[in-house]
């Protein structure tokens, strides 16, 4: 699968609390209103900003906190095609696969906001076009790469009556 | 090879012997979410066509964060919860009954089981030697409906625990110090099991507070073997029956073994916006603090507020600083009744609210104004967390808030012991 975008950045420790902000909790029922306040606590006009298909590249621990799959239906749902930073927070990480929303873990640094990527994600190849650099990605397993290529784990579940992990 | 806790608990789940790093799909023996989480699962669900629950028993939907309600659209998600609870036959936690995780140990959580629950800090009942892990709405809506989840077999960091805590040093002082050395990624997806002569002498309220904390160091669940306290504990409850031991083998294989003497920790306070941000006490200047929060699964249980109620008996809460105190479920809230404690908080000039997450969630019951400080029980101190991004959030123990109340500014409780 191959993703092309441009990148939004942003630092370490970008809790779900940035993306889908408490005071907001009564939206939760109502994923588009809340769409319109994500990562609102992180950058206030990033909402009105993001295009379809553009890429947020982030520091460490991207997603901590809460266990709402809010968080990253909303990033989702804003248009952005895939997640890449240093590292994410563990449910975050598997709920972004579950939703279909594909994550990679690798050296952000180099990488600025507004640069063009192109990202195979089956070879974890990131291609800086703007930078004329590449970076390789940590490995995806093979399970959360099927999840991708089902559409999540919702349409996985309908095509196998089952989880497949084999 | 030996099984780490985790690895024994999933291979009994999946019927054959698993190891950290495989891919499994296991079976499931307590599903649950809340009113924040529970509406997209039961959207979901709607979705899919399977709006069934694999046990009635053991699927359970709380209202505990918005709750009662403060607002129609939450009011309207509640409803949905209950026609859920009416056609599916799934139980129902109503509004006042308490915080979900409180609840689960109380009432449904054995040794050995399997939980999944769409919050975040279900690594809570892994006190009980229970594999209890934080999950989305999706995973938990296809646990409810399936009675299984598929699950990553995690790699496990040991945390020994040795030396005899001072007076006015808690568990709470004890987690916050782990996850100010370790970090807020320091254990990411792994489980942490706790053990040595420290755990073995909490009692299991003290145990729910560290492995409450295992998410706010990344982790997939905190926990604790299976012992005398945890025999106790269930006994109380009513569930004897329900008690196996439960603990890793000698051999086990660990990621990491981490041996941490904190017999001369002091207490520990947690600064915005990280729970991994921590001081001592001691070294923390004057700070003004404009509302003091006793409550929530992490702080809110009865040894708790007997603790901060033996500091505020016969004081005051300072003039300009709010005390809002909840206690975490109904029966803690009537065993502090019963205790004389609801009385000590009201004369303290307490707020006390019915159980549920009180303001730790940002919705109602004390959210803050801009500027403002809190000095919260609860875990996590994250921007925005209380439903101000203008709002500063500092993370203590119970005793140290009801110090902290009396003189309106942080405040070492060994002041008053």
């Amino acid at each position: 699968m191959l993703i092309k975008g441009r990148v939004w950045k942003f630092g370490d420790d970008i809790s779900t609390d940035h993306i889908a902000p408490g005071r907001y909790f009564h939206l939760r029922s109502n994923l588009s209103e809340l769409a319109k306040h994500v990562l609102e606590d992180a950058d206030l006009t990033f909402a009105s900003k993001v295009k379809s298909g553009d890429i947020i590249v982030a520091g460490r621990n991207f997603g901590l906190g809460s266990s709402r799959e809010h968080a990253p239906r909303i990033i989702k749902l804003a248009g952005v095609s895939c997640i890449i930073a240093e590292s994410f927070a563990r449910i975050f990480y598997r709920n972004s696969f579950n939703i279909g929303l594909p994550l990679l873990e690798a050296d952000t640094d180099k990488i600025e906001e507004g640069d063009e990527l192109e990202i195979d994600l089956e070879r974890g190849k990131i291609k800086n076009i703007s930078k004329g650099f590449s970076l390789d990605s940590e490995p995806i397993s093979p399970f959360m790469i099927r999840l991708i290529h089902d559409g999540g784990i919702e349409e996985h579940v309908k095509k196998y009556g089952d989880f497949k992990i084999d | 090879m030996g099984k780490t806790i985790s690895e024994t608990i999933i291979s009994e789940h999946t019927d054959r012997e698993v190891s950290a790093g495989e891919f499994v799909v296991s079976r499931v023996d307590v599903a649950m979410v809340q009113d924040g989480t529970g509406p997209l699962s039961v959207q979901e669900l709607q979705k899919l066509g399977m709006e069934r629950v694999f046990d009635k028993k053991n699927t359970i939907l709380f209202l505990d964060h918005a709750s009662p309600s403060p607002r129609k659209e939450l009011s309207n998600a509640h409803q949905m919860l209950r026609k859920f609870s009416k056609k599916t036959g799934a139980y129902l936690s109503e509004v006042g009954e308490g915080v979900c995780h409180q609840r689960l140990v109380e009432e449904w959580v054995n040794p050995g089981n399997i939980v999944v629950g769409a919050d975040s800090h279900t690594c809570t009942a892994g006190a009980l030697g229970a594999f209890s892990t934080g999950m989305g709405s999706t995973d938990v809506a296809l646990a409810f409906a399936l009675g299984k989840v598929w699950l990553k077999v995690p790699e496990t960091f040991k945390f020994i625990i040795k030396g005899k805590l001072s007076p006015g040093v808690f568990s709470k002082d004890v987690i916050l110090f782990i996850i100010g050395m370790i970090g807020a990624d320091g254990a990411t997806y792994k489980a942490m099991e706790f053990e040595g002569e420290t755990i073995d002498n909490l009692s299991m309220d003290s145990r729910f507070t560290i492995t409450n904390m295992a998410i706010e160091a990344g982790g997939k669940t905190g926990l604790i073997h299976t012992d005398g306290t945890t025999k106790e504990y269930l006994e109380e409850r009513g569930r004897s029956n329900k008690y196996q031991e439960i603990k890793a083998d000698s051999d086990a294989n660990y990621e990491k073994v981490f041996e941490i003497d904190v017999s001369k920790i002091e207490p520990i306070i947690s600064f915005p916006h990280t729970v991994d941000n921590v001081r001592k006490i001691s070294d923390v200047e004057d700070i003004k603090i404009d509302q003091v929060y006793i409550g929530t699964c992490t702080n809110g249980r009865i040894e708790d507020l007997r603790i901060a109620a033996s500091i505020l008996k016969g004081r005051r809460r300072h003039p300009d600083t709010r005390l809002i105190v909840i206690p975490a479920s109904i029966d803690i809230y009537k065993d502090a009744l019963k205790e004389g404690l609801l009385e000590t908080f009201l004369e303290a000039g307490a707020a006390l609210e019915s159980p549920g997450c009180g303001p730790c969630v940002g919705v109602h019951k004390g959210v803050l104004a801009d500027g403002e400080r809190v000095l919260s029980t609860q875990n996590r101190n994250f921007k925005g967390r209380m439903g101000n991004p203008e709002g500063l959030i500092y993370l203590g123990s119970p005793a140290t808030a009801a110090a902290t109340a009396i003189l309106g500014k942080i405040t070492d409780p060994r002041k008053y012991l």
